[in-house]
């Protein structure tokens, strides 16, 4: 069957990201973008449905600005066989990441879509479902596991306490939850394979999506600070403290 | 203007993010009413039907409700939608599932992990992992909104709100419920629990997470794990703390051999007191802890449960 990928340019989650000083969102300017760890997860995944045989072709599809082809290069040299960037500028909200990937999906017409759980950069946790409701299609959301078998899958997914089991009718959509898998490095030939596999890139337009932002952001702020803790010598002190003085115990 | 919360339960009781819930729905004004949809949850409906700022509470019964059934709850309340200005759902593993469903079915752009209502059509919200607070003004006609539990006090109680069912929609058919496997546990919920004692990389294995598990015990504590404890295999993912985890907010928490990487930070620095074990002196988990002891945790944690005696 064929599988459609989708990935997204983030900061990097280990980057320290410091809001602007005048408020109007973080600073992006030279710090270092990788893609969605998420993301990777659910490349990851069709690469190795692609290697057991059950996956035919995978397409990879990102939504951003002229830098996401670095993204989908990477996700290229996982295994991905081709890439569509929906080329657009400025802040695409989920619900018109939603629409594009959509209309992606009804041109490329894949069994099986899996997308990141969540972006680690706005962490909205939407555009899975949202892409899901859209085509009217069965959705499974925090997937840790997956087995496709004809017409339908039996996948597992991560809840509150513990997991769900469901069985969903193909096409469906998907979302990845950090237990799926582990993603692979890429290597360097693999990397050099991947700069000759398709690339296109399109714009929303062309897929009849309106993207206007329907959030308008008032303003972005720095986090409350936490008081400067004290450093205590023994666990003595520590019950001392926590009964005498924060009084929790 | 009324606004819409739908319950996360289990048919008998509600999930403690409802009260929470009611509590935001109450801030954004108007009457509150909650949808209970479920196979059976008449039980949880009169339960929802006294928490306090509730005044109505819609029960809907039917298989096809059972299990998370995103897609049949969606239809469900897309089609009661139009009575309501808001609908809210609180931001669990339960209403991330449906309330982005509902939201694209509306063709309403959703706002996600509200931790404060600024206005009915404003509100804040935190992203990268809690290190920016954003206020946005949403300009769709319904909002559709999922809640932060920890950044809303519990709603009370009341005298109970009346109960009227409601007629359940088709089964759509796309998904069929096969079971869950829910973790039992003699311990609170981790997000509704007043200490949690959470452990990291440096616990070493699973089976070290029995001091902990100890110390839980002692202080009537929920136990927690960093993703990297659950990358590692040392606990289940429904015990993760962090950015892609559990949010916890509790009078205490206890970190033991969490070096507090970013991600982590974000599931839990909005606790009352932070409390660190860490034999690094410069791990950063320092940086946001109250109290912070720099030792080797087999050393202090079984001294600790000891010491509580």
């Amino acid at each position: 069957m064929k599988v459609l990928v989708t990935v997204k340019r983030v900061i990097d989650p280990y980057v320290k990201v410091r809001v602007k000083s005048d408020g109007t969102g973080v600073e992006t300017a030279n710090i270092k973008m990788t893609m969605n760890p998420f993301c990777e997860i659910a490349v990851e995944q069709a690469v190795r449905m692609k290697e057991a045989g059950t996956v035919t072709e995978i397409v990879v599809v990102s939504v951003g600005t002229t830098q996401s082809q670095e993204t989908l290069r990477t996700a290229m040299a996982m295994g991905a066989d081709r890439g569509i960037l929906v080329e657009a500028a400025g802040e695409v909200q989920p619900l018109a990441v939603a629409k594009l990937v959509k209309a992606v999906i009804e041109k490329e017409k894949p069994q099986l879509v899996i997308m990141g759980k969540q972006a680690i950069d706005d962490d909205s946790n939407q555009t899975g479902q949202m892409v899901s409701a859209l085509l009217g299609w069965p959705q499974a959301t925090f997937i840790s596991k997956i087995e496709p078998k004809g017409d339908s899958a039996d996948v597992t997914r991560e809840i509150d306490g513990g997991l769900e089991k469901l069985t969903i009718k193909l096409p469906a959509v998907v979302t990845t939850d950090l237990r799926l898998n582990e993603p692979r490095y890429v290597t360097l030939p693999n990397i050099m394979k991947a700069k000759k596999k398709p690339l296109e890139v399109v714009k929303p337009e062309a897929l009849g999506v309106d993207i206007t932002p329907r959030l308008k952001t008032l303003k972005v702020e720095e986090p409350a600070k936490r008081s400067a803790g004290v450093k205590v010598a023994d666990v003595k002190e520590l019950i001392a403290k926590l009964r005498n003085e924060a009084r929790v115990i | 203007m009324a606004v819409l919360v739908i319950a996360d339960h289990d048919g008998k009781a509600l999930k403690s993010g409802f009260t929470n819930t009611v509590s935001a729905a109450t801030k954004i004004g108007g009457d509150v009413v909650a949808l209970v949809a479920g196979k059976q949850c008449a039980e949880a409906a009169q339960a929802a039907a006294k928490v306090a700022g509730v005044k109505k509470v819609l029960v809907c019964e039917a298989p096809h409700y059972d299990g998370s059934a995103a897609e049949n709850l969606a239809a469900l309340v897309v089609g009661i939608a139009g009575q309501y200005s808001h609908i809210l759902a609180p931001a669990s593993s339960f209403g991330k599932n449906v309330a982005p469903r509902v939201a694209a079915s509306l063709d309403v752009q959703q706002i996600s992990d509200i931790s404060s209502v600024v206005a009915p059509d404003t509100f804040v919200r935190p992203m990268y992992a809690g290190n920016a607070m954003a206020t946005v003004q949403s300009t769709d006609r319904t909002f559709v909104i999922t809640v932060r539990g920890t950044a809303f006090d519990p709603a009370g109680e009341q005298g109970a709100a009346p109960v009227e069912s409601l007629a359940p929609g088709p089964d759509l058919g796309l998904t069929q419920f096969k079971g869950a496997e829910i973790s039992k546990s003699e311990r609170p919920e981790l997000t509704a629990a007043r200490i949690v004692v959470s452990g990291g990389r440096g616990m070493g294995s699973a089976e070290n997470f029995k001091i902990l598990e100890q110390l839980a015990d002692k202080l009537g504590a929920a136990v927690g794990a960093s993703r990297a404890a659950v990358d590692s295999g040392f606990m289940p993912n429904d015990y993760q703390v962090g950015q892609t985890g559990k949010i916890v907010a509790p009078e205490l928490y206890i970190a033991v051999g969490i070096s507090g990487a970013i991600q982590h930070l974000a599931g839990m620095k909005d606790s009352k007191v932070i409390v660190a074990i860490n034999k690094d002196a410069e791990a950063p988990i320092f940086s946001v802890a109250n109290y912070w002891l720099v030792e080797d945790l087999f050393k202090a944690v079984p001294e600790l449960t000891d010491e509580l005696k």
